[in-house]
């Protein structure tokens, strides 16, 4: 398909490449899609080098023990073995223990205690992976079980075992306190509020699963010193930094490559200690090692995400006007605190949760606590906490409904911010850069045709069937993020980018960001097609490579278009203006003189006289003589250094029907609109948007990691951990609405988490008003059909313990 | 990567081919059909089986045809088969609407009717509808055939009556006049094995239930089935209110183990509502009012 869309991207660009595609913005088809198709992607395990080993990691069967000894001598005799590594081993380089990026440490392999069940406890190189395999059950380690504490409400009991005896002076599982907004005016606020609705609620543990799971290529060269990485990563650059920091190894001498990356989601923000000991197999045996982990390693050991014990209270006026809400969390981060967010937000971005309405005060306070399970809890597209604090608002906007007995959708509509509010800082001190949400809200309504909606859920209880609509109205905060205020472990999250354009007019652009499957490789080429009248099909998108990229930090928190797309067009724009003076020169004129129309600069008032881009890039690289201080050749770079977040909305509405006999839902409708300001490929987009949408399906009806006391995890395989399917899913109905971002050279705004930040609460939403008639006010997700059924019991059970 | 343990393998080309090698081979071999569920247990080293013998060539064990007044399917019909069959279809609804239920189209395309009812996986869909119906199955080995109860065929979760040397050949289905059938399953997820899953067959006579068959996965119910439902349910009027008695006397036959599918009463009280939907759909399909 080539068409060209204008209706959503607010610029008029109808001109088509000589290949088809749209000379900017508009549908095009990805560019990337012709390799992976045809199976000819590249992922980590598709690596082969010369005398490559591999290896398997022994795990834990238990959540917290302690380790009495590691017998590996039967192992290391397996004649294909060629390294046996243990947590001694690693003490002895000092590497057992690595940073988190939460400023905690978190062990590489374990040498006092387990603390999750399926830490890594040992390590084993071998010829090929089932021997690596193989000799996983030929060491013996002997465990002395300690008490698992399991239930993140009882981790700060007086009597709860401590899991952080490595930590000197820890004598309790508490990690952090931290809050934002005010106390004393949220205080007031409540004090003085007619209606005060409270409710606890749970967002669970989940697992972004991505369906290439992590893994390592490591070839540390004993002659050079260079060592080379081939692994599964959101941010190649800052994992570079990481691993000169960890093993010591000088920067220069490392390089990092992510090939393909079938899916991130989160999980491949961080580094795990498979990625470390990969290494570590490498340096000790002389030879590259492959560790690929398998699927149940990746649901049980790498970063999971939430896990949010929230109490939320709301207040409001008796017709409906929300004066303050108020939250406390207590936040489960497994055994290790290894968060991935800014560091200065350790609950992320959480304290957005006055989502999208005008408030007088809000304040929330935030717990974080070790526990028996796997690390992380930023993760699965949830634009660092911010799917926690939409849900958490949406859900109590609900709430708040139910108890006055009024429309949910009215309820909004009274309580949204209003346009002429923008730029609008909220009380938990967030800049929203521009919106318009009564319009959006509207447009979904449309779509849904809300009132028959609510006519046919009116006719249908009468007979008692179950019908409900949910609405989800989220503000997200993405791109992050401004130097001053945001850094990961030290390291500011501004982006390089690089441009080069090629004396026949093609160009290379080099970007620092990592697509896991956003299409970057198409829609970046199409920002340069847009600043410079280079075809799309022309411009070749480099990244996932340390060596040939500039520094940045990756691609996770929807920040991609607002921070490398920014620079992507910011240094299109550097070459466009080199361009003009190499024009200039050849036309025998002043810069000046020159306007700039659809890749070409002419003269003012004299069209006819100008160089297309094509033509300035051969001059620039030719004999033309240049203006003093001009150099040749056409290419420029930048850093951005992004001002603000970019905040999208959207307003969703889901239509669900339930069966009263057997708890089962069946969503029959999903509408959502989004305004992610303006589109730069509008396919892409509402790609982005139908996978969040299934993934919000997924986590309110049917995903969690449970754990059972005895510490055992209950999501360990995709048997347990269920992904939603084509056949859990509607027919998407998705709209736009466009309100640029006013600092955003291209008027973008972030758009990869949108529809997972903003479709659990409508799910759940849909599926509380359909329970209305039992008199439901809140059940926690996953609504599967027996947690609907206890739902209408009036009694719905802990979704993060095992069912009993 | 899940990467199984060694294992040797040998390919049969007959019945008896594959009889000789399990004994050849003694009970660390194993039989493979469509290795939907046994491949999936040696990756994880669940299963570590020596010897894999894979009966995927024998011929002529793939068929579904009526013989007589039975119906008779080979073991080696894989679950696609059941669901496109014009004889199934004609004779007992209950294959399709199960069928469509179990797994997905991958499975489906390679999963065959022995390995479902061998795996003897108490939630596995195949062996409540071999239960409803009231199935026989012919078990071979070097000494000859002989034919089972569906009803007495499972010894135990993922335990059944065919010994070491021996396999599954056939399955055999009494064609019943004017009975209609039907299956109810409730999963998580398309594609998940059920939460609880209800199959049911009725023959009418004057109005009356003349018979009757119930078939219950997923839920502990002994041999897949509620004798106590059917007897109820016998020479009675399939009205709602005897529907829904034999639907509580079937739930009560279960015995569901809790996990993070549902609790204990839930499972119960589902099972009992497909029964109850399986048995109406049955007996509405027995009167020619229902496809
Ligand atoms: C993702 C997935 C989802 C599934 N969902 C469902 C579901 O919803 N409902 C459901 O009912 N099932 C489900 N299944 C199970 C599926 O139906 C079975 O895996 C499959 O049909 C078993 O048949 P097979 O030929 O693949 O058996 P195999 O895996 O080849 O064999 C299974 C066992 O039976 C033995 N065996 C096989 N054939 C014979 C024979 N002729 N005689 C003696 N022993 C034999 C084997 O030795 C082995 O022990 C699912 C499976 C998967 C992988």
């Amino acid at each position: 398909m080539t068409v060209t869309d204008t209706e959503n991207t607010g610029s008029t660009e109808p001109q088509l490449s000589p290949a088809g595609n749209p000379m900017g913005f508009g549908r095009m088809l990805r560019k990337e899609d012709v390799r992976f198709l045809r199976g000819h992607g590249h992922y980590v395990d598709d690596v082969q080098l010369p005398g490559m080993l591999y290896s398997a990691i022994l795990r834990s069967p238990y959540a917290h023990a302690r380790i009495v000894s590691i017998d590996t001598s039967a192992a290391e005799a397996h004649p294909k073995v060629r390294a046996v590594i243990t947590g001694a081993t690693l003490e002895g380089l000092n590497l057992a223990w690595m940073p988190t990026l939460s400023h905690d440490v978190q062990a590489v392999l374990a040498t006092d205690k387990v603390r999750f069940q399926g830490q890594e406890v040992a390590f084993v190189v071998a010829d090929d992976r089932y021997a690596a395999r193989d000799a996983l059950e030929l060491i013996d380690v002997e465990y002395e079980p300690l008490p698992p504490v399991m239930d993140a409400t009882k981790a700060l009991d007086p009597d709860a075992a401590v899991i952080r005896t490595d930590i000197e002076g820890k004598s309790d599982n508490h990690i952090f306190d931290w809050e934002a907004g005010d106390a004393a005016a949220c205080d007031e606020a409540f004090a003085g509020a007619e209606v005060v609705v409270e409710q606890d609620m749970l967002y669970p543990r989940v697992h972004p699963a991505p369906i290439e799971t992590c893994g390592t290529v490591a070839s540390m060269d004993p002659i050079t010193g260079k060592l080379t990485v081939w692994s599964t990563n959101q941010a190649p650059h800052a994992h570079r930094t990481l691993y000169a920091i960890v093993a010591g190894i000088p920067e220069h001498k490392i390089q990092i490559i992510s090939p393909d990356i079938g899916g991130g989601f989160g999980n491949k923000v961080g580094i795990y200690p498979g990625y470390v000991l990969a290494v570590v197999g490498s340096i000790v045996t002389g030879k590259p090692v492959k560790w690929v982990e398998d699927r149940s390693e990746n649901l049980m050991a790498t970063a999971f995400a939430r896990d949010y014990h929230m109490k939320g209270r709301i207040a409001a006026t008796k017709d409906g006007k929300i004066l303050a809400v108020q939250v406390d969390v207590l936040a489960d981060h497994g055994a290790f605190n290894g968060t991935a967010q800014p560091t200065k937000f350790p609950a992320g971005f959480f304290h957005i949760f006055t989502g999208s309405y005008d408030l007088q005060a809000a304040h929330c306070k935030v717990t974080g606590v070790y526990t028996n399970k796997a690390p992380g809890g930023v993760a699965y597209a949830c634009s660092f906490r911010i799917t926690e604090a939409v849900y958490l608002v949406e859900r109590m906007v609900d709430v708040l409904a139910y108890e006055l007995g009024v429309d949910a959708g009215e309820l909004r509509m009274k309580n949204l911010l209003r346009p002429e509010q923008f730029p609008y800082t909220s009380k938990t001190g967030w800049e929203y850069d521009s919106g318009d949400y009564p319009r959006a809200l509207r447009k979904a309504m449309e779509i849904a045709g809300y009132d028959e909606l609510r006519k046919e859920q009116a006719e249908k209880r009468e007979r008692g069937e179950l019908m409900g609509i949910g609405i989800s109205f989220f503000t997200e905060g993405v791109g992050a993020g401004p130097r001053k205020h945001m850094d990961i472990l030290g390291l500011g999250m501004a982006d390089g980018s690089e441009l080069r354009v090629h004396p026949t007019g093609k160009a290379q652009l080099r970007v620092s960001c990592q697509t896991q499957g956003q299409g970057h490789e198409t829609t970046f080429a199409q920002i340069v097609a847009h600043e410079l009248g280079i075809p799309p099909e022309d411009v070749e998108v480099i990244h996932g490579d340390t060596d040939n990229t500039p520094f940045g930090l990756g691609t996770y928190g929807s920040r991609s278009t607002p921070v490398s797309g920014a620079a992507a067009a910011v240094v299109s724009r550097r070459v466009r203006d080199k361009a003009r003076i190499v024009a200039a020169a050849a036309l025998e004129c002043s810069p000046d003189d020159l306007e700039w129309t659809q890749g070409r600069w002419s003269v003012k008032g004299d069209p006819e006289q100008g160089r297309t881009i094509q033509e300035i890039a051969m001059l620039s690289h030719g004999s033309l003589e240049l203006p003093e201080g001009v150099e040749g050749h056409l290419d420029a770079s930048v850093v951005y250094n992004p001002p603000n977040l970019t905040y999208p909305f959207g307003a969703y509405i889901c239509v669900v029907d339930v069966d009263a006999d057997t708890g089962k839902v069946h969503v029959r409708r999903f509408i959502a609109v989004d305004d992610c300001g303006n589109r730069i490929n509008p396919m892409i987009v509402e790609g982005q948007i139908h996978g969040g949408l299934a993934e919000g399906v997924g986590m309110a009806l049917m995903q969690a990691i449970a754990f059972d006391e005895d510490g055992n995890c209950l999501g360990g395989s995709f048997l347990d951990y269920l992904l939603p399917t084509a056949l859990e899913c509607p027919s998407w109905e998705t709209g736009a609405t466009v309100t640029p971002s006013p600092h955003h050279p291209l008027g973008a705004k972030g758009v990869g988490e949108s529809a997972t930040v903003g479709s659990p609460p409508a799910v759940v939403n849909a599926v509380i008003d359909a329970l209305k008639p039992y008199g439901v006010r809140h059940a926690d997700m996953p609504l599967t059909p027996c947690q609907v059924w206890l739902a209408m019991q009036g009694r719905p059970a802990r979704t993060d313990l095992a069912l009993t | 990567m899940q990467t199984p343990a060694s294992f040797e393998y040998e390919r049969a080309t007959s019945v008896e081919q594959a009889l000789a090698l399990l004994e050849q081979h003694g009970p660390e071999a194993c039989l493979v059909a469509g290795g939907h569920s046994l491949l999936p247990m040696m990756k994880l080293r669940l299963a570590t089986p020596e010897v894999l013998i894979d009966i995927n060539e024998l011929p002529d064990l793939g068929y579904v045809r009526v013989e007589g007044s039975e119906i008779a399917i080979g073991a080696l019909a894989r679950h696609v088969d059941l669901l496109a069959s014009p004889v199934l279809r004609e004779h007992y609804r209950i294959f399709e609407e199960a069928e469509h239920v179990i797994a997905d189209p991958i499975v489906r395309n390679r999963g065959t009717v022995g390995g479902s009812l061998c795996q003897a996986d108490p939630s596995e869909d195949l062996s409540a509808v071999c239960a409803a119906l009231g199935a026989r199955l012919v078990i071979q080995s070097a000494a000859g055939r002989r034919t089972v109860e569906a009803r007495g065929f499972h010894v135990g979760p993922y335990e059944t009556l065919v010994g070491p040397a021996e396999m599954l050949v056939e399955v055999r289905l009494p064609i019943r006049p004017g009975a209609g059938s039907a299956y109810q399953k409730v999963e998580r997820r398309a594609g998940d094995y059920a939460i609880a899953a209800a199959g049911a067959f009725v023959v009418l006579e004057g109005g009356m239930v003349a018979d009757v068959g119930v078939g219950i996965a997923a839920v502990g119910a002994p041999q897949f089935t509620a004798p106590g439902a059917e007897d109820y349910l016998r020479g009675k009027e399939p009205s709602e209110p005897h529907l829904a008695e034999a639907a509580r006397l079937a739930a009560e036959a279960t015995a569901p183990a809790v996990d993070q599918r549902g609790t204990v009463e839930y499972k119960r009280h589902l099972a009992g509502e497909l029964v109850r939907r399986a048995l109406r759909s049955a007996a509405a399909r027995a009167a020619g009012q229902e496809g």
